[in-house]
């Protein structure tokens, strides 16, 4: 069986989704690239379903969240093709004041928790989830805590401030 | 009949569907989680699980926290095979700061993440046992996991929270006695081990409650993100040890056993199977040791890794490390890495972005636990509830890694 590069892969998506795909880098080897949230089911889709590539397998989603950015989450879907021997990254951008995505369930069941849990941690909602509720917290909670605003610890401590370590 | 569909009929007591709480503490679920089934006498019809319960925010504490104070939040993923844990975290740190480490550690490091999946293998497949009505596997396998656990003991101090792995090596060389219990092991395991698959393998009682129950096939198991042993059970190939070798296990020769069912059985025999294959690397690893220079456990890596004691009592350059490190002071590259080993239960995953700083941006775990375990209660459908309860043993979940 024939091996795909990196190179391979960006070269069928870019044909196929143009300018849509940006921000194309490998830190340590791993295909990284950003596309939009109109086209990342179709995206994860054509990575799933296209027969060079064959990204047969959803190995995890998550999100991040850059307060100080325009488009402040980033969720990030981590694909790997088993039969190729090959990982990518796919990242979207969406706002942090109305985080809405489309759901990956209808190309992956098992998005579903993953989804599940993201949303539950920064509270990106899942268009088209077929059960998007907390999972982990309790459902009151009413925040959502990996966002950057929430300190861990108690704002009122003074014993682990920077500016007291001459940082 | 349609043993899914009820059948009602007017002022019939045993007509209705009776609700079950299976958890969140029960004997039989072997950690904190919930199913709350709909049960049609016996049979399932339709359940939800409920996960959480010891929920212990790992990534918002992580992200608070430099990256050598992380390795104890690693240990209490997994408890049953904790090292795995361990090892992974440092390996993704070592990838981000483009630690090469020396091949003795290496070896190590495979001698103790094959020592720990086979005590995770032991605790699955002898509970696989005993929920099937077997009590002597389980208590007759289970003091290798003992013995095991005093090897940790030799190398750490600790047995089932252990602290083993530092970034670039570990915190100590092996010493002797640990190296003697490791032989020990290998020398009366093997035999054990044969003992207990002669009790189930071909066990008329096993076979009939395993053997085609809660069968799954390769394209559900690829559907749901399945990956290790249950992964394997369906006959799909893949291995994180095979495809993408980390800890020099390319340099190690050992099979990846798949089954061909997916169903309990398989599970059981391929776990069985892993923990010979286990064996046999750990002998080679033994051997190996044997070429490399005695004494080397650590790579160079003075920025990240604490020097000894008794350095920083006598040594300036020492002290002064000693104090940044615990202090975080010296920053790590920026980067974004995603690093996976093979855990007991399949991939687990890190990613980790840093930004610059002394304390990871953001840190995820891909928890092989918390995405097997989401088929369960659409799987457990139409089973009898004492089928349900063989099913959750065999995918090995454990409450630690779910929750994370």
């Amino acid at each position: 069986m024939a091996k795909v590069t990196n190179q391979d892969v960006i070269a069928l998506l870019s044909e196929r989704f143009g300018d849509k795909i940006i921000d194309v880098n490998e830190p340590y080897g791993l295909l990284t690239f950003e596309t939009t949230k109109d086209v990342i089911i179709e995206v994860l889709k054509f990575l799933k379903e296209n027969s060079v590539a064959n990204f047969n397998f959803l190995t995890d989603i998550t999100a991040v969240h850059y307060p100080e950015k325009k488009h402040g989450i980033a969720v990030v879907y981590h694909l790997h093709s088993m039969v190729k021997g090959i990982r990518v990254r796919v990242k979207v951008f969406i706002d942090a004041q109305h985080p809405t995505i489309p759901s990956a369930t209808s190309v992956w069941n098992g998005a579903n928790w993953m989804e599940r849990e993201t949303y539950d941690f920064f509270g990106v909602k899942f268009e088209g989830h077929p059960d998007l509720r907390r999972i982990l917290n309790m459902d009151d909670l009413g925040v959502f805590p990996m966002l950057k605003q929430y300190p861990l610890e108690d704002p009122n401590r003074v014993d682990k401030k920077d500016e007291y370590f001459g940082r | 009949m349609n043993h899914n569909q009820p059948v009602y009929t007017d002022n019939d007591p045993q007509s209705e569907l009776v609700t079950l709480n299976l958890g969140p503490t029960h004997p039989a679920t072997h950690g904190v989680f919930q199913n709350v089934l709909q049960m049609d006498g016996e049979r399932i019809v339709s359940g939800v699980s409920t996960i959480g319960y010891i929920h212990r925010a790992f990534e918002k504490i992580a992200e608070h926290r430099p990256f050598y104070q992380i390795t104890p939040l690693t240990d209490r993923l997994n408890y049953c095979s904790s090292p795995i844990n361990n090892m992974g975290w440092h390996m993704t740190v070592e990838k981000l700061l483009n630690v090469q480490t020396p091949k003795r550690v290496d070896y190590l490091r495979v001698i103790i993440m094959e020592l720990a999946r086979i005590s995770d293998h032991i605790i699955c497949n002898t509970i696989i046992g005993q929920d099937t009505g077997a009590t002597t596997t389980f208590l007759y396998l289970f003091q290798f996991r003992e013995h095991i656990y005093e090897i940790y003991e030799e190398i750490c101090g600790a047995r089932l929270t252990t602290n083993i792995g530092r970034i670039g090596g570990f915190e100590r060389d092996f010493n002797e006695i640990a190296f003697a219990k490791i032989n020990k092991f290998l020398k009366e395991f093997p035999a054990a081990l044969k003992e207990f698959e002669n009790l189930l393998d071909r066990n008329r009682i096993f076979i009939d409650r395993t053997a085609g129950v809660a069968c799954v096939t390769q394209e559900q198991a690829l559907d749901y993100s399945w990956t290790g042993p249950l992964l394997r059970a369906t006959g799909v190939d893949y291995d994180v040890r095979v495809s993408e070798p980390y800890s020099s296990y390319q340099d190690f020769d050992f099979e990846v056993p798949v089954g061909t069912s997916g169903d309990i059985y398989d599970r059981y025999r391929v776990r069985n199977e892993e923990m010979w294959q286990s064996v046999r690397l750990i002998e080679q690893a033994m051997e190996k040791l044997k070429k490399e220079p005695a004494g080397v456990f650590h790579a160079d890596v003075p920025d990240f890794y604490l020097p000894a004691k008794e350095e920083v009592y006598n040594n300036m350059e020492a002290l002064i490390y000693h104090f940044k490190i615990v202090m975080g002071e010296i920053d790590a590259p920026k980067a974004e890495v995603y690093h996976a080993v093979e855990g007991g239960n399949g991939e687990l995953g890190f990613y980790l972005i840093n930004d610059g700083g002394r304390t990871p941006y953001r840190l995820h775990f891909r928890r092989p636990s918390f995405i097997n375990y989401q088929m369960y209660a659409s799987m457990s459908k139409g089973m009898l509830l004492s089928d349900a309860i063989i099913n959750m043993s065999s995918m090995n979940i454990i409450a630690g890694e779910l929750d994370a």
